[in-house]
């Protein structure tokens, strides 16, 4: 029962079905309109609900009961803790002590601290995982083990696969570090503060049953209700929901390579030489090394000519609360906080704004914020001579990174991706990308230690770029460059024909799609 | 037992290189075992290169396993020659890569030595994107960054470096042993269009001699008489700062005399203070015994590489005594040495003035250049035109300054 495979607008070849429903292959950037209203929840009434606003229960398995969770069911959790969540884990101890099968497990993204639910997966608990899938659950993924098929989404993607009904959620269990009975709920405040909760508005929103757990319940009202309790079924308290030190790991640190600090500070001096940098600007910079290093480089840079930004968009670190704290910035607008000193200044500046893939991201909204960012830097795992992207795969074809805001930010008045031009004698620049997450025409200048190429579409960006003297290279020249050193054209790695994964475009069609990698 | 040899690196921190262990055979030709994270890519041109290297170094049979970490090319050449020549199998010249376009470009005697950025020839992940970077001069060290036991390979892989890694312009330097040992090491690289020899720990122009004398032997048997290689001798004992002036002199190609205060300091029995009045003596003399040989003298490097304040500091102080340049160790430290050894706003505007002055006067047939009423002696010049061309190099004035200053001075700037 193989679903049939055709070739999509990007020359991709994708199914025509994913997971037991019809999918609609890419059909070009802007070209897919949806048709038809938006998903709801089902209608309910407070008088089955405590009048005295109490809704906590003993525990997760209790909740899970009470929302009734049954074989084959959709459950969501979410990343706000990244590599430091405690809850997606728990809610499936708990799913298997109840004793279902066949669940879609629907995280906002999933991290190494996931690791134990490959088990569920064997056991036949879990089917499969709609989600980004970052380490060993990639791996598992790509190896053809899960029974599903991978779907990977971007932020934006997955508020918009919720909102038009394209995933229906049974039960969402947002993990809060602050809550009361009622089931407001924000990050802001406990001992496990994160930030926000932005990336589990959809779910509270659309979800059939919603769990809120947390381990600091206050009593009503917890303010800013970032969950508002009106959307939650029932709240559990735990001893622990996750540890916020863990929220800095991985991609989140900063880089102390030489080369990665040549090609962050030529990122810099790009922004500001082409005069994107000026007063009112707004920029983001993603939480990769490299991006996080540009960010320090442009501040020094916006000091020195004294420049003051309108916005920047997080995720926050503590080098954008400095610009925030030091006047180089209006605002912080914030989808997910990347340090404890994010978690701080979201708690104390009031100009250190919250916002969800809704506000940011959702491709069918009226509108968003992605695209009015006049520069956003972001990484990469291969560009091809086209400047197409991908985000999710290594070389190889194994799956080992999310999407996260990346596909939505590609909308962005100039999009950058600082890369190394190779990796371990392994090309970045390539003559085709082994999995395309992000069309080429939407990608405006890729980076390297070697030099800049822009895309040839943007003759603006390259008649400034050259006005200021910058290091400018054709692509196809960085990657005859990089084969030189690498010792030639790479073989095509030969990948099997079971098709393991999918990626989605931000508009929910389906772009490409990712092959099991043989042994 | 067959003879059996092992190089190079493998396990989880390794990047960039691999490790092989060849077992000679008497027959069956040869049975390669590839491990790679990159076999899937580069598979099939890992085991090429592994038989045209196995195959050029006259091995018909032997069991290989290569366990590899991502190294590029000239890295595995490197790596098979050095366990075919551990295993005794092997004493001809070796397997040479090609000698890439991009290393042979040249140098000179007077270009400028403000940097120079010192790596390790036993670790390849450095070396790809060093010239990157833009030091003036990139050292491959074969003396103190690499252990006992690894001379063999660091030589090996320096001297295949010489001939794949594009260095971007930067002068092509390698750091020899002591003598005698270092003479083995000019035999390897000598051929591979080196630009500088630095002689660590020199205490006598016999030694300078020796080297001299080997490189032209060298050069000689390789066919290219007319190549130059020039001389870095390094003053690191007392009794190398005694006689620096001899050595300064000792050969025509000697081009700079660097100082290293390390081994220095612990010679005269004292610590290396970050204040330095133990070595200011020494440095001095180097400054001087230089000058007066008509070479340039060069400081140590400093070797806090996070205390980037220090290290400017560092710089002026070592311009204030006379130095034209200063090791580093990272290159984060190339943009700092050469902020720091670019001349002052004040002495620019100046040096500019007489460079103008000195145009005019050669224009006009005059022998005396003059600034005003004042007269300019020649050594004025002579260091007013260095100034300018430092300030070119380090991006301070445009290379055509002269007629965007001559246009403006003619009111042209303003048509």
């Amino acid at each position: 029962m193989t679903a049939r495979l055709v070739e999509n607008a990007a020359g991709r070849i994708v199914p025509e079905e994913v997971n037991g429903k019809t999918a609609v292959p890419f059909q070009g950037v802007g070209k897919f309109r949806p048709e038809g209203r938006k998903a709801a929840p089902p209608l309910v009434s407070c008088a089955d609900y405590p009048i005295d606003g109490n809704k906590v229960v003993d525990d997760l398995e209790t909740a899970l009961r009470a929302a009734g969770l049954k074989d084959g069911m959709t459950v969501s959790t979410h990343h706000h803790f990244r590599n430091g969540d405690l809850v997606g884990n728990a809610v499936f101890e708990a799913a298997a002590r109840i004793g279902v099968k066949d669940l879609m497990w629907f995280p906002s993204a999933s991290f190494p601290c996931h690791a134990p639910q490959i088990a569920h997966l064997d056991s036949g608990l879990i089917h499969h995982i709609e989600g980004s899938m970052n380490g060993p659950l990639g791996d598992y993924c790509t190896a053809g083990k899960m029974r599903g098929l991978g779907v990977l989404r971007s932020h934006g993607g997955r508020y918009q696969a919720v909102q038009d009904g394209d995933v229906h959620i049974d039960i969402a269990v947002i993990a809060a570090p602050t809550a009361d009975p009622f089931g407001n709920a924000n990050g802001l405040t406990g001992p496990s503060a994160c930030g926000l909760l932005g990336f589990a508005l959809a779910d509270s929103q659309y979800a059939d049953k919603v769990i809120v757990v947390t381990d600091n319940l206050v009593p009503f009202p917890c303010h800013p209700w970032q969950i508002q309790g009106n959307n939650v079924d029932h709240v559990v308290v735990m001893d622990k929901i996750g540890e916020p030190e863990k929220i800095v790991s991985g991609t989140t640190q900063l880089t102390k390579s030489p080369d990665r600090l040549l090609i962050a500070e030529m990122t810099a001096r790009f922004v500001r030489d082409t005069g994107i940098m000026r007063d009112g600007f707004s920029f983001q910079a993603g939480a990769g090394g490299t991006a996080l290093a540009f960010a320090i480089y442009l501040k020094e840079m916006m000091k020195d000519a004294g420049i003051r930004a309108r916005f920047v968009r997080g995720g926050s670190t503590q080098h954008l609360v400095q610009m925030l704290e030091e006047g180089l910035t209006d605002y912080i607008l914030d989808g997910q906080t990347f340090d404890l000193e994010g978690v701080r200044s979201m708690r104390e500046n009031p100009t250190h704004v919250d916002t969800s893939p809704f506000t940011s991201y959702n491709y069918h909204g009226k509108g968003n914020f992605a695209s009015m960012v006049d520069a956003v830097v972001l990484g990469a795992t291969e560009v091809d001579v086209n400047f197409n992207a991908n985000v999710v795969t290594h070389s190889d074809g194994r799956l080992l990174h999310g999407i996260g805001g990346w596909q939505n930010c590609l909308f962005s008045k100039c999009t950058i991706l600082p890369i190394p031009s190779f990796r371990d004698r392994i090309p970045v620049i390539v003559d085709r990308v082994t999995t395309l997450c992000g069309p080429g025409e939407l990608v405006d200048v890729v980076i390297t230690e070697r030099g800049i190429a822009i895309n040839p579409r943007r003759t603006d960006l390259i008649d400034a770029a050259r006005g200021a003297g910058l290091p400018l290279k054709r692509i196809e020249e960085l990657k005859a460059e990089v084969e030189r050193i690498c010792g030639g054209t790479p073989q095509t790695p030969t990948l099997g024909e079971k098709v393991v994964a999918v990626v989605r475009w931000v508009d929910g069609t389906v772009l490409d799609s990712i092959r099991q990698v043989l042994e | 037992m067959n003879p059996t040899a092992t190089a190079g690196r493998k396990g989880p921190g390794v990047r960039s290189d691999c490790w092989v262990q060849v077992e000679a055979r008497d027959s069956g030709g040869l049975e390669i075992r590839l491990q790679s994270k990159v076999a899937s890519m580069y598979g099939d041109s890992i085991r090429r290169t592994a038989e045209e290297t196995l195959g050029g170094l006259g091995i018909e049979h032997a069991a290989v396993d290569l366990v590899d970490s991502g190294a590029v090319p000239f890295v595995i050449m490197a790596r098979i020659e050095t366990a075919v020549r551990r295993a005794g199998l092997c004493e001809g010249p070796g397997v040479l890569p090609e000698m890439d376009p991009c290393c042979t470009y040249g140098t000179t005697r007077e270009r400028f030595r403000r940097s120079r950025l010192y790596l390790p020839g036993n670790e390849s992940k450095f070396m790809l994107s060093a010239g990157l970077h833009q030091p003036d001069g990139i050292i491959l060290d074969l003396e103190d960054s690499v252990a006992p036991a690894e001379k063999d390979a660091a030589r090996l892989l320096v001297r295949n470096a010489l001939r794949q890694v594009d260095f971007h312009g930067a002068e092509r330097m390698v750091r020899i042993n002591q003598l005698p040992l270092g003479l083995e090491d000019l035999e390897a690289v000598a051929a591979s269009n080196v630009h500088v020899i630095l002689i660590p720990k020199c205490e006598s122009k016999k030694q300078v001699k020796a080297v001299d004398q080997r490189c032209r032997e060298l050069l000689d048997a390789a066919g290219t008489p007319d190549d130059e290689i020039f001389l870095m001798p390094i003053i690191e004992s007392a009794r190398g700062a005694i006689k620096a002036y001899k050595i300064a002199k000792a050969s025509p190609r000697v081009i700079a005399l660097a100082v290293g205060l390390e081994d220095y300091t612990a010679d005269i029995g004292t610590l290396r203070t970050l204040e330095g009045r133990e070595s200011f003596w020494a440095r001095s003399q180097v400054v001087n015994a230089a000058r007066a040989a008509g070479v340039s003298p060069i400081d140590t490097v400093f070797s806090d590489v996070a205390d980037m304040e220090g290290l400017r500091e560092s710089v002026l102080e070592a311009r204030a005594l006379g130095f034209d340049g200063k090791g580093c160790i990272h290159p984060r430290q190339i943009r700092v040495i050469h902020e720091a050894m670019a001349p002052a706003e004040q002495e620019l505007a100046r040096a500019k003035k007489i460079v103008v002055a000195f145009n005019r006067a050669e224009a006009e047939g005059l022998g005396v250049v003059s600034l005003g009423s004042k007269m300019i002696d020649p050594p004025v010049v002579k260091r007013a035109l260095r100034t300018v061309r430092l300030a070119v190099a380090g991006g301070q004035l445009a290379e055509d300054w002269l007629e965007a200053e001559a246009e403006s001075s003619s009111g042209g700037a303003g048509k």
